[in-house]
């Protein structure tokens, strides 16, 4: 499922406004994805870095399971 | 040309009725365009009105630099704060200036149309702006296209992402911008959103220059500014202040209570501001100090027979009905905390239980909007519980204050529509 580069972090970010609030992405990846009372996500805010292969890889299934497409992974590169 | 160091400045007018272009130009003095505006306006100093305060000469460098011949200049006078008259006053008194700035910006971003927003709820500020329009099209016809939209009346309609999503596609909704700065856009062009208030400062420093405008206000926030002064006052009106005038001045030329209990500052999303402070300048670098803002010039005043946790659970009621409904955070979190406050404020059973669920609460649901709808409300409430934390006691041990079974309210709440006679389109 696509390179996994070793420098520089990610981040999840949601469109709260596709965002239905299936809860998807808290099942797919619990560690970078909280839930709220009405079941909307609430995202880590800080960065992992991409080296944390598990977490890229648990981020890239709550991606790619979300039904309304909502979420996507921010890189941000490393400051030279 | 009119004096540097008098007010008012913006609010000219002649009386009963809008100046007409004739009498505008005597007043004012001809348009004569600098060769270098960009250079006056980043000199000036001037700072958005709409609320952000974001300087309006980078605004303009941003914009200048995307490419396209068909840029829009919007000027964003929807009004959308209930407490705030301040735009619509403006265009009352003198349509021409803010025409004159949205031009002017027109010139410097090589923008070829400007669209005017006013609400549809005020039809006589619609004559206004149409009139003079029409006045303008008699005189010359070359310039950019101006046009006069009519969007619905609602809270966030006035946020511009949801500004220029009503002139793209009609539907008054905010967007989803997840990188800022970013550029709007209409179709494929790019648009520059600017304040009503802030295109007459523009009219003015494009005229006279920064040094000119530099005369009032401070170092860091220049010019005079227009504040809405509602609440407990004889009159709610519109007057225009030099920035840095302390509050306890503007509330004595108003006529309002000089002695209140809390001030409302920056309007419904803002900040309340504890009466002990009302010495302090209004001017952004010095409200800081207590963690408030100048925001779009609204001052609401709460008297001390008044229970500030009441009027923020009308308030926040109000908000969450205005909420857009498009993430989930905004259209279930703030019903949830208008819930939660008339616990408060009503001492029911579990009072104190909804104290700590307020506060996890709003600590939730900040900063999870596509818009910052729902963090004006979270601040507003984070500060009513500070400012009135005594009262908030009283109401937790089961004593509420004489204020909030009264009958008598000071923060202008509209009318609550039921969510489906909401109007977005």
């Amino acid at each position: 499922m696509g390179v996994i580069r070793r420098g520089g972090s990610f981040v999840l970010k949601v469109n709260p406004i596709l965002c239905d609030g299936f809860g998807h992405c808290h099942e797919l990846a619990p560690d970078l994805v909280d839930i709220d009372e009405w079941g909307y996500p609430i995202i880590k805010k800080e960065p992992t870095p991409t080296g944390n292969v598990q977490a890229l890889q648990s981020a890239r299934y709550a991606v790619r399971g979300c039904p309304r497409q909502a979420l996507r992974i921010e890189r941000i590169a490393d400051q030279p | 040309m009119i004096s540097a160091n008098a007010l008012p400045r913006l609010l000219h007018h002649a009386s009963g009725r809008p100046l007409s272009l004739d009498e505008h130009d005597h007043e004012f003095g001809p348009i004569n365009p600098k060769a270098d505006l960009l250079t006056e306006l980043r000199d000036s100093g001037l700072t958005g009105r709409g609320g952000a305060g974001f300087p309006t000469s980078k605004k303009v460098e941003l914009l200048g630099e995307q490419r396209g011949h068909g840029k829009f200049v919007v000027v964003n006078a929807m009004e959308g704060e209930p407490s705030s008259h301040k735009d619509l006053a403006l265009l009352n008194a003198n349509p021409h200036l803010v025409i004159d700035g949205a031009e002017m910006l027109a010139h410097m971003i090589g923008a070829k149309r400007i669209a005017i927003c006013v609400s549809r709820d005020n039809p006589i500020v619609i004559n206004h702006v149409k009139r003079a329009l029409h006045e303008r099209t008699r005189r010359s016809l070359r310039g950019p296209e101006i046009e006069l939209h009519t969007p619905p009346w609602r809270y966030v309609a006035g946020e511009e992402s949801a500004l220029v999503h009503w002139l793209d596609d009609n539907e008054s909704l905010p967007q989803y911008r997840p990188h800022r700065p970013t550029i709007l856009r209409i179709g494929r062009s790019a648009v520059l959103v600017d304040n009503a208030e802030t295109c007459a400062n523009v009219g003015l420093i494009g005229r006279y220059g920064a040094q000119w405008y530099r005369q009032l206000g401070t170092a860091s926030s220049p010019g005079s500014t227009l504040v809405s002064v509602t609440g407990a006052v004889d009159r709610p009106h519109v007057i225009e202040v030099a920035l840095g005038t302390p509050v306890k001045a503007i509330l004595e030329v108003a006529g309002a209570d000089t002695d209140p209990l809390a001030i409302l500052l920056g309007g419904y999303g803002g900040t309340w501001f504890s009466g002990e402070n009302i010495r302090l300048p209004f001017a952004t670098e010095f409200l800081a100090e207590v963690g408030a803002s100048v925001g779009a010039g609204v001052i609401m005043v709460l008297p001390k027979q008044a229970c500030g946790l009441m009027e923020t659970y009308r308030i926040t009621k109000w908000m969450a009905n205005e909420s857009a409904r498009q993430c989930g955070p905004c259209a279930f979190g703030l019903p949830a905390l208008a819930d939660d406050l008339h616990q408060l404020v009503q001492g029911g059973k579990d009072r104190k239980q909804s104290l700590d669920r307020l506060v996890q609460r709003a600590a939730e649901i900040d900063g999870r909007g596509a818009c910052k709808h729902p963090d004006g409300v979270v601040r507003m409430v984070r500060t009513a519980l500070q400012v009135f934390s005594k009262d908030l006691q009283n109401h937790i041990n089961g004593s509420p204050c004489v204020g909030s079974r009264g009958t008598k309210f000071y923060a202008t709440v509209p009318k609550f529509e039921r969510e489906e006679d909401l109007v977005w389109e």
